[in-house]
């Protein structure tokens, strides 16, 4: 089957090699990190985790919204979504690598990373978040490629795969609950401390990773023969409302909690976000550019017409996609490093390297899903010729 | 014997060959550490600061200086960057819950002491995925530097701020290395072990026997004859964020 990503045309190739440059840039910049030490990056004493953990945390998120499509196939016989489960598992399968490397650069001594195996800690929420996301992707490789496989010979998944499609989908809420855990447990950061932060990384993973998919999707509509059924779009629209509409409001039980409270470290982290504090106003843009931009989304996409034609769909998927971004990946890290333990401030800002590193991580998920996506399509045009 | 009766001898002989050494070395594992004839011992290590004798000396650094030579702690200029172990902050960031908007005025340019509280119950503990960091059981939260990652998910974890990274290669930044403590490599998280070293030895750590105050008190706060038990039973003193029930170790005697 794997011999269907190793045709293709002019395009695909030409794709390929550019994501393929991207993480060579990227992975010259890692052996740079590697050599000087995280020095390289902006974090900092007081902002200890920075860029590539806010990325891991949003990807998690897009991995886990692979369940979506799997969810109402599998367990409500959504026939429409048949077509497409596959593809949210290549989906969740190249986030979830993509989340694995950005851990792999983000720690200090690289090679000591199999202590997480050597030394297991069940009293950490890390060695739990290993286990699910390592457990996260084997699912994904196993139900994805099997079912594939089926269609690929001409019949349908094989039995022994059903139990394992059964346990993808709560695994895929675990995987996104952990990694909420790794900030909801912490003391003393107040801006993390808070019972719904599982429930809102759920919510916003289930807006922007369905909306990740829709868009390339229709990108595989484009670039070949295959073609998704109107009515699975719509569903999926649907889906991406409904999560979307659940992420506004749980930041909103959020800004009430903090505000009428008016307990100053509930409050400081979001003053800081959105207003600036003590002169310091270093993501305020960013943070006003995402609510607006999911906001805007969120009434195009509760409009019908706007939500059935597809030009506004795509528009709203892509606003909050960037949105959702900027929120749950920048936004939580910095509301939750800001201000320090000694309130005071201490800005963060990405450096080159660690930007470049990022960008060579993201075109290798993005290189992985563009093959794995070629695969899929490639054989459901067999199969329609 | 038939091919199969011995296939099963074989596997039953491979999985007691695997589990009992297995099993064995998790007794090996559980043994406790015993400290050498001679070393200082408590049940739960404790350091009280007595602020106003400190305030007596303000621009000393005794306690500083002697830690950060004797523990080879990197004097890195990037303050975004530092290592340190053992530091001076003031009031508003030492105590920045403000029990009221006056303190902040007679503590104004009064310097306190800052080090690990070596909680009771330290979050950083609980987070480390590899165990690099721990508690002993005189109360000491150790870290061993050959098994931290350098995933710093302490240091999120720490509500004191107590916790340094190696960013860099912290060597070159050490002007007067002592060869009796090991320095550390980049990638590595560290902080003040209040001297377990020195305690082995029977030494008090390096800060409290520096300073020409004493206004630092260290001892055993499990142990009723002690003087850091006798000084906070009689005089008023408070710790760093107690309401997030860390239990740190170290007390301020105001």
């Amino acid at each position: 089957m794997f011999e269907k990503a190793l045709v293709g045309s002019r395009k695909y190739w030409l794709w390929l090699a550019f994501l393929a440059l991207l993480i060579f840039i990227g992975f010259l910049a890692f052996l740079a990190q590697l050599q000087y030490g995280l020095g390289i990056t902006g974090m900092n004493r007081d902002v200890s985790w920075g860029f590539y953990v806010a990325q891991f945390t949003f990807l998690v998120g897009v991995a886990a919204s692979g369940v979506m499509v799997v969810l109402p196939y599998y367990l409500h016989n959504h026939k429409v979504f048949g077509p497409v489960t596959v593809f949210g598992e290549f989906l969740a399968i190249a986030a979830v690598i993509m989340c694995l490397l950005f851990i792999i650069v983000d720690i200090g001594q690289t090679h000591r990373l199999f202590n997480v195996l050597l030394h297991p800690t069940p009293h950490s929420m890390l060695f739990y978040d290993m286990i699910v996301l390592n457990g996260y992707l084997a699912l994904n490789v196993i139900c994805g490629w099997a079912a594939l496989h089926g269609e690929y010979k001409g019949t349908k998944y094989p039995k022994w795969v059903v139990p394992f499609i059964y346990l993808s989908i709560p695994w895929a809420f675990s995987i996104h609950t952990v990694t909420a855990f790794l900030y909801a447990g912490l003391p003393g950061r107040h801006f993390w401390l808070t019972a719904i932060m599982a429930p809102r990384f759920l919510a916003s993973a289930f807006c922007s990773g369905p909306a990740l998919l829709l868009i390339a999707l229709l990108i595989a509509q484009k670039v070949s023969r295959f073609r998704v059924e109107p009515k699975a779009i719509d569903t999926l629209s649907k889906i991406i409302t409904y999560a979307l509409l659940t992420n506004i409001f749980f930041f909103g039980c959020e800004l009430f909690t903090a505000f009428y409270s008016n307990i100053p470290g509930h409050k400081a982290s979001l003053i800081y976000l959105f207003k600036g504090l003590e002169g310091h106003q270093e993501w305020v843009i960013f943070m006003w550019t995402a609510w607006l931009l999911m906001l805007g989304a969120a009434l195009m996409l509760v409009i019908p017409p706007l939500r059935k034609n597809i030009n506004t769909l795509v528009l709203a998927c892509v606003m909050l996609f960037i949105g959702a971004w900027i929120d749950k990946g920048i936004g939580l890290l910095m509301g939750g490093f800001t201000p320090t333990p000694f309130e005071t401030i201490t800005p963060y800002r990405p450096t080159v390297p660690e930007l470049l590193i990022s960008l060579g991580i993201w075109a290798a998920g993005f290189f992985i899903m563009t093959v794995l996506f070629k695969i899929a399509v490639s054989v459901k045009e067999a199969r329609a010729a | 014997m038939d091919r199969r009766k011995f296939l099963k001898l074989a596997g039953l002989s491979v999985t007691l060959a695997g589990g009992v050494p297995g099993f064995l070395n998790r007794e090996v594992k559980a043994r406790a550490y015993t400290p050498p004839p001679g070393a200082l011992t408590a049940r739960r290590w404790g350091l009280a600061i007595d602020v106003r004798k400190c305030w007596e000396e303000p621009n000393c650094n005794e306690c500083i200086k002697a830690c950060h030579h004797l523990h080879n702690v990197p004097d890195i200029p990037d303050k975004k960057r530092e290592v340190k172990w053992i530091w001076k902050d003031e009031f508003e960031h030492v105590f920045p819950d403000k029990p009221n908007e006056f303190n902040n005025i007679i503590f104004t340019h009064k310097p306190f002491l800052l080090l690990c509280n070596h909680c009771e119950h330290p979050p950083c503990v609980r987070v480390c995925p590899t165990q690099a960091t721990f508690k002993r059981e005189d109360g000491i939260v150790m870290m061993d530097y050959h098994r931290c990652i350098g995933c710093r998910f302490c240091m999120a974890a720490c509500p004191f701020g107590a916790r340094s990274f190696n960013w860099v290669d912290p060597r070159p930044y050490i002007k007067d290395p002592n060869p009796k403590f090991p320095t550390r490599m980049k990638g590595v998280v560290e902080k003040c072990l209040f001297c377990y070293e020195r305690l082995e030895k029977g030494k008090i750590p390096a800060c409290v026997e520096a300073c020409k105050k004493k206004a630092l008190i260290f001892g055993d706060l499990e142990d009723e004859h002690s003087e850091i038990v006798r000084v906070l039973k009689s005089r008023f003193s408070i710790r760093r964020k107690s309401e997030l029930g860390t239990g740190p170790s170290v007390f301020y005697l105001l």
